[in-house]
């Protein structure tokens, strides 16, 4: 309370002062995105029951993830977003202090180095953390210097989003490492950076795309890019995945083929399907009518965090708001352009349908993130 | 003042932040729109379409697996190659209870607990859905019938014709082609899963393993139409696959054959190389075992015979390190001339043993004959195999020096082209000891390793490539089993991936080539021990066609007591091994070897008729003569002759007592200075 009572030293008088506080207010929970947030994770638990043939310990683990994703979600709300900031550089250090370590001891799974142990901790990812404090940090740094950012400041911002980028992507984990820097990244959109800048950033990229190509590339990056302008050219591969998942949606129609009745699931046609793939099952299953559904949730909660985004009361909420909410954007799009084959093949899940707890967890730490800049001293500024 | 300008900035970065996050809200809600136009295109406009791929017909993508390459030795008999058998095979997901149709399946046919497990390995391992795995190999064409008389009771199950592999030879190539088994869950993760789709056999060992991917073969495809109780209506699209490469091997059947039947019930090892190329003529490892067990999965009983502790079929004893023993004379020797520690007429007086400090070291000769060789220069002390000369050597060249000459050779690591599993053996120096045991090096470890004791270790494929690089007079070609791939193609041959030797005085090459000549052809004189110490046993015996090279060695399994001096008496697994390597026809070299006899006792005696037989097999015709081809143009009638002119002056017989000695000859005493 010590920071109201400066205010009042201050003379601030707040307008929300006098309006006396929701049980929700005082809980530091915004209702709205909670209720989108259950109805989302109910229904994605229905998915995964069908996708999963009812297995019920894959269902327990789901659930107990949820559980915890939630009293996380709920930690984060209650504490100030001041607090965050203050303590980012010294995440961010151990974050990347963390990364430096997995190259050195991590634990090798699926072929690469991306998992470490602690003690008294599970074997986790720390790309993971990353994910989290990437943003917290990127906007605490223009949150001190004025915006929009002068060129300087862009380019030490990019470093700071390049340097664990980079350890992600060797270990490797491309799509991880992409996903980080696309959340650093728009902070920096977010911060005003000069659009003339941001395309010729994107001149660049795209004119560099060949080389990229020829010179960077693994052979099955390659195969995932061909794979989806021509799935027939691998069919035994990853073209397996695109054209049993075009298969399963199309099949479904605009109503679907019912709950647990999915034919392309239910025989093992469709791989990853409880993972990556489980958008597949639910549009085999609930038709476009159920696809409309997600998405309608989809855009219920990403116009929620742009709404508190655009209403926080300092610049560095409204950067670190705007980013975690437009990532999450990017997690969908993704993830279900990727399995309506739009979208090369990249390891993304679900956002808080596929089976998976860490990928639920960092995601709803964003969400309290969320809430705490929504719920928090409103009052502080004008 | 200050305030104020804050309050301004904080108005103009939120209306930037604000006009950002209203674009970012636009473009995510436009490309949500993207999403729904692309699943309306997917579930409404070709709804019909994929409805019908889905419900009435499914498509399915079968792998039709490459024809694996087949091996050839260079004279184009088949090694491996690919014969038509039946397996039964079954996909899980047509079969509904799979326990209950393989109930049935045992009930036609027979089924052992064994097969029932491994079918559950494999449809756990399996990574393709809709794909078929293997139940039972290898059926009669009795159990064919009874499964397609019974196959409406048997949904999923199908016989399939397979191409298996199949080693026509046997057993006498099982150490160097080695063999195909069955992919292991972990060999899949190493290899591309797709391209083992359909392949169910892996090399595990030898040629077969390490040639994998160009034996293996590019996988092709056909999508076809499965109604949906599995049965196939029609073939849309094929991928033709694309075969494997065939490999032709520097290996030649009729001298790997020869060198099987030398060793004889012995076990030991025969490397036999092309001092032209680096090939590897025969690559021999006795007890072997039949590679064909191995193809479609051993049983647990035939497993259970090759585990045998003292035979062990399955080692390759050719690739494995043991102590070279006087083998490595001759190449010390060269280093002792060209580092200037010894001219060839440098003399030692041996009086049977040496002396350093307080400890004698005992010569082989002692056992017999207390008066040691008397007098010996490099040339006696290699032919007569004297320790005493190389044991005065040793104190006065150190280790290093051996090591850092016996490096170039190849010893103390794997130079071969394509037996990664080959030992690298172990080549002393005073910095390997510190790395690998922790201590300083002591003189008396100096004493050992120059008569290839001690620490000192090499594998037969080493002894038989230092051997080569001998008769080449260091010109090195990398040892290898692969000739070329394909049968047209031209052989593969690598000969600047390592330095040539180079020595001060070329001439030093031709002398120990020489003092190797001796050691299988210089007769008896009438002083005491002038004779090749494997002369009694090569040479005199029936006369060479060619002039061999040659020298034994017979190292120690363990410190042998003093008062050792028959070898009856001493249990078969402490007796020595015997080794003898060779290059021939010396004035044009054409096959340089080493052979290893596992507790042979006696190089001389035992390894070197082996070699003699090798190297007859191979240089000589069906008449006993030499090949045309081998034989060198510019040597005329007169200097053959010259060539048998070495002295031979009295007969075997007559020399009973020297035949005698030579069973304990060499027996280098070990009796270590600590003791």
């Amino acid at each position: 309370m010590s920071s109201q009572d400066f205010i009042r030293h201050m003379g601030y008088i707040g307008k929300d002062l006098g309006r006396r506080k929701s049980v929700w207010k005082y809980l530091h929970i915004d209702f709205p995105l909670l209720v989108a947030l259950l109805i989302l994770l109910g229904f994605g638990l229905m998915v995964l029951y069908s996708a999963t043939d009812g297995n019920m310990s894959m269902m327990g683990r789901q659930i107990t993830f949820i559980i915890v994703s939630l009293g996380a979600m709920l930690f984060m709300a209650q504490l100030e977003v001041r607090i965050l900031r203050r303590w980012a550089p010294w995440m961010y250090l151990g974050g990347m202090a963390l990364l430096v370590a997995v190259i050195f001891y991590g634990s090798i799974g699926g072929g690469a180095r991306r998992w470490i142990d602690l003690p008294l901790l599970p074997r986790f990812q720390p790309s993971e953390i990353m994910k989290v404090v990437l943003p917290l940090c990127v906007a605490g740094y223009f949150s001190k210097r004025a915006i929009p950012p002068r060129l300087k400041h862009i380019f030490w911002a990019l470093a700071i989003i390049m340097l664990p980028t980079a350890l992600i992507a060797i270990q490797p984990d491309l799509g991880t490492a992409l996903l980080i820097a696309v959340s650093g990244l728009f902070v920096i959109l977010l911060a005003g950076i000069n659009w003339k800048l941001v395309f010729s950033f994107l001149g660049v990229a795209i004119l560099s795309s060949p080389a990229l190509w020829i010179f960077y590339m693994s052979d099955y990056q390659k195969q995932r890019v061909k794979t989806l302008f021509d799935p027939q050219s691998d069919p035994l591969g990853t073209g397996w995945n695109i054209i049993q998942s075009q298969t399963a949606i199309g099949s479904g129609g605009v109503f679907g083929k019912g709950w647990l009745n999915g034919v392309q699931s239910r025989l093992d046609f469709l791989p990853e399907g409880q993972t990556d793939f489980i958008v597949a099952v639910l549009a085999e299953e609930f038709g476009l009518l159920g696809m409309l559904f997600l998405l309608l949730l989809y855009i219920a909660i990403i116009g929620r965090g742009l709404y508190i985004a655009a209403t926080a009361q300092d610049t560095y909420s409204r950067l670190l708001a705007g980013s975690i909410i437009l990532t999450f954007f990017v997690y969908v799009f993704v993830n279900i352009g990727m399995v309506s084959g739009i979208l090369p093949v990249v390891g993304v899940p679900l956002p808080m349908v596929s089976l998976g707890g860490t990928s639920i967890l960092t995601l709803m730490v964003g969400f309290g993130i969320l809430m705490s800049i929504h719920t928090h001293n409103k009052t502080l500024i004008p | 003042m200050t305030e104020k300008i804050t309050i301004q900035d904080h108005q103009l970065e939120r209306q930037i932040v604000l006009s950002r996050i209203i674009v970012g809200g636009v473009i995510a809600f436009l490309l949500i729109l993207a999403l729904i136009a692309r699943l309306f295109f997917l579930q409404v406009n070709q709804h019909d379409y994929y409805s019908t791929k889905s419900d009435n017909y499914r498509i399915h993508v079968q792998p039709i697996v490459p024809t694996r390459g087949l091996i050839y030795d260079r004279n184009g008999t088949l090694l491996a190659e690919n014969v038509p058998s039946f397996t039964l095979t079954l996909v899980r997901e047509h079969a509904g209870d799979v326990d209950k149709v393989v109930d049935v399946i045992e009930s036609l046919i027979s089924l052992t607990e064994e097969d029932r497990e491994k079918l559950r390995g494999r449809l756990r391992s399996r990574s393709i859905p809709h794909s078929s795995v293997p139940v039972r190999f290898n059926l009669s064409e009795e159990e064919i019938a009874r499964i397609s008389v019974n196959q409406f009771r048997l949904p999923g199950v199908s016989v399939e014709a397979q191409l298996v592999r199949h080693y026509p030879e046997g057993e006498i190539f099982a150490h160097s082609v080695g063999y195909l088994g069955s992919i292991t869950e972990d060999e899949l993760k190493a290899v591309d899963p797709v391209n083992y789709s359909g392949t169910h056999q892996i090399g595990k060992q030898g040629i077969e393993k390490f040639y994998e991917d160009i034996l293996h073969g590019q996988v092709g495809y056909q999508t076809v139409e499965k109604n949906a109780r599995g049965q196939i209506m029609s073939v849309l699209d094929r991928t033709d696959p694309v075969p494997g490469q065939d490999i032709v091997l520097n290996l030649d059947s009729n001298i790997q054959k020869a060198a099987v039947e030398a060793l004889g019930d012995y076990r030991g090892a025969v490397v036999a190389i092309d001092p032209e190329t680096g090939g590897i003529l025969a690559l021999v490892s006795k007890p072997a075992y039949d590679p064909n067990l191995f193809v479609q999965g051993i049983s647990r009983k035939d497993y259970a015979s090759l585990n045998d502790p003292v035979n062990s079929p399955l080692f390759n004893r050719a690739l494995a390190k043991y102590a070279p023993g006087s083998t490595v004379k001759p190449f010390i020797s060269l280093a002792a001339l060209n580092e200037g520690y010894r001219t060839p007429e440098d003399t030692v007086d041996d009086p049977g043993y040496y002396q350093l400090g307080n400890h004698k070291h005992y010569d082989w000769t002692w056992w017999s004959n207390k008066t040691g060789h008397g007098t010996v220069d490099m040339q006696r002390a290699i032919y007569q195999s004297c320790n005493v000369y190389f044991w005065d050597l040793a104190m006065d060249m150190g280790i290093d020096q051996m090591h850092d000459f016996l490096f170039r050779f190849g010893f103390g690591r794997n130079v071969s082209l394509d037996l990664p599993q080959a030992s690298t053996g172990t080549l002393p120096s005073r910095e390997w000891k510190l790395n690998a045991i922790g201590e300083p090096w002591y003189p008396g470890e100096t004493i050992n390793s120059y008569v290839g004791q001690g620490y000192t270790e090499a594998t037969p494929l080493q002894l038989a490539t230092a051997t080569m690089l001998m008769s080449n007079k260091g010109k090195w070609h990398r040892p290898a089993v692969m000739r070329q791939i394909g049968t047209d193609s031209s052989p593969v041959i690598e000969s600047t991936f390592l330095p040539d030797i180079e020595i001060n005085n070329p001439d030093y090459w031709d002398f120990i080539a020489e003092s190797m000549e001796m050691v299988v052809s210089r007769g008896y004189g009438g002083e005491y021990r002038t004779y090749g110490s494997a002369y009694p046993y090569i040479a005199a015996a029936e006369p060479l066609k060619y002039r061999m090279a040659g020298k034994s060695g017979t190292a120690q399994v363990i410190a042998i007591l003093e008062n050792y001096d028959r070898a009856d008496e001493v249990p078969e697994k402490y007796r020595e091994h015997a080794w003898f390597i060779s290059f021939a026809p010396v004035d044009n070299p054409k096959i340089a070897l080493a052979v290893f006899v596992e507790h042979g006792e006696a190089g001389s005696s035992v390894a070197g008729p082996i070699a003699r037989n090798v190297l007859d097999a191979y240089l000589l015709d069906e008449q006993g003569e030499l090949k045309a081809e081998f034989i060198y143009p510019q040597i005329s009638e007169e200097d053959e002759g010259a060539e048998s002119a070495m002295p031979v002056k009295e007969s075997v017989v007559g020399s009973a007592s020297d035949t005698t000695d030579s069973l304990a000859e060499e027996n280098v005493n070990l009796v270590s200075v600590n003791q």
